[in-house]
């Protein structure tokens, strides 16, 4: 089997004005080699100093890293090469929670949900940061709120979620937002590990992948992507516009279930998404 | 060149199979077609290919094999992917009615046919 970060560091290699590196740059930062995403990050804003995306990548790292100064800057540079960026602003809302200040967060997650405006996620943020300044009153309430509103707008994975169980076995089964970051749920490979934010990076833009081929060929909205392998089916659907549903099921499960699993599944992610707004 | 086409035709009598054909995995390229008209063989190709190898990775990334078979259902229809032989895909669409059973069958057994 071959492994991804050196297939990828193989393209970069052999085509190092290619933009993959913005995809090993993630997939280094999901396998946890901060120092390498780095290197990475780095290259590509030495090279591509226009590209906001590149941007983006080196905030995210540095994020990573805990070097919020420098996230930050990174950040805001995104935003003047491309105003109203999604990432960017999210990234700098979760900075401003992190530095324990919901009210500085809000101006960039509205402007995010301007740019989203289907973005349950952001929608779910912006109201409950909203809610808890409107009743500052409970600053304890605030600071709650906040903390739930910036791991759902921007920060990362939701570990550890009650209530969401899609059905009798939720470790196979992870919730994304549109910019591949995880919402709930975790996935383990067949040897036991945690591959959900591994698989969170590589899933991201699938769905608006999925979404292209189907209408370009005229088949209305996807509704399903599945991959079967010998050791397992991962199955991946919206179960909104803007979340993405993963699964992973024994390779013994009838493929003819999948769907079934599906529609189950699909279900349970819009209700857990409701109960959260 | 024979074979290429009894392996695509195999797949094409299915009914409800709209067109079948091979592509390059690595540039989403077409090898050969045999499709319905109104089908633009390009996009078809282009699009298979780039949702395959993406779902390669992530299979890869989440320590599973290489996929045997890669699916897009939508409202009006089923895209199918499998591996036939060296960086090749063969792929089908389907109308959303069209029998998948039989159509994976003959989808597989076209690409061993490519392969052998």
């Amino acid at each position: 089997m071959t492994d991804p970060i050196r297939e990828l560091t193989t393209q970069l290699a052999s085509d190092p004005q290619s933009l993959v590196f913005l995809e090993l740059g993630e997939a280094l930062r999901s396998r946890g080699q901060p120092a390498a995403a780095y290197k990475v990050a780095r290259m590509g804003v030495n090279r591509y100093p226009e590209l906001a995306a590149s941007h983006d990548l080196l905030a995210r790292v540095l994020a990573d890293q805990g070097d919020r100064h420098a996230a930050a800057e990174a950040w805001r540079r995104v935003l003047e090469l491309s105003p109203g960026h999604i990432g960017a602003n999210k990234g700098l809302a979760f900075l401003a929670f992190r530095a324990g200040d919901p009210e500085g967060a809000l101006p960039f997650l509205e402007s995010a949900l301007g740019a989203a405006p289907g973005d349950e996620g952001l929608a779910i943020a912006v109201q409950r940061v909203r809610t808890a300044l409107d009743s500052a009153a409970t600053r304890a309430a605030s600071a709650a709120a906040a903390q739930t509103a910036a791991q759902a707008a921007a920060s990362g994975p939701l570990r550890g979620v009650e209530g969401f169980e899609p059905f009798e076995d939720a470790r196979g089964v992870v919730l994304l937002d549109a910019q591949g970051l995880r919402l709930a749920g975790t996935l383990e490979a067949p040897d036991g590990s945690d591959v959900s934010d591994a698989l969170a990076a590589h899933l991201q833009g699938v769905s608006r992948e999925a979404s292209r081929a189907a209408r370009l060929l005229d088949l209305g909205a996807w509704e399903t992507v599945t991959a079967e392998s010998a050791d397992g089916h991962l199955l991946v659907l919206p179960p909104t516009q803007s979340t993405v549903l993963v699964l992973l099921r024994d390779a013994r499960v009838p493929v003819g279930r999948l769907g079934l699993i599906a529609e189950q599944a699909a279900r349970a992610a819009r209700n857990w998404l409701e109960r959260l707004a | 060149m024979r074979n290429l086409g009894e392996a695509l035709e195999r797949v094409t009598r299915v009914a409800g199979i709209r067109g079948a054909m091979l592509v390059a995995e690595a540039d989403g390229l077409v090898v050969a077609e045999a499709l319905a008209e109104g089908l633009d063989g390009a996009a078809v190709a282009a699009l298979a290919a780039s949702l395959t190898l993406r779902l390669r990775r992530t299979a890869m990334s989440v320590g599973l094999a290489t996929p045997q078979v890669v699916q897009l259902r939508a409202e009006r229809g089923t895209v199918l992917s499998v591996p036939a032989g060296d960086d090749l895909l063969l792929v089908a669409v389907a109308e959303r009615d069209a029998n998948l059973g039989l159509a994976r069958l003959e989808l597989r057994r076209a690409a061993a046919q490519l392969g052998s």
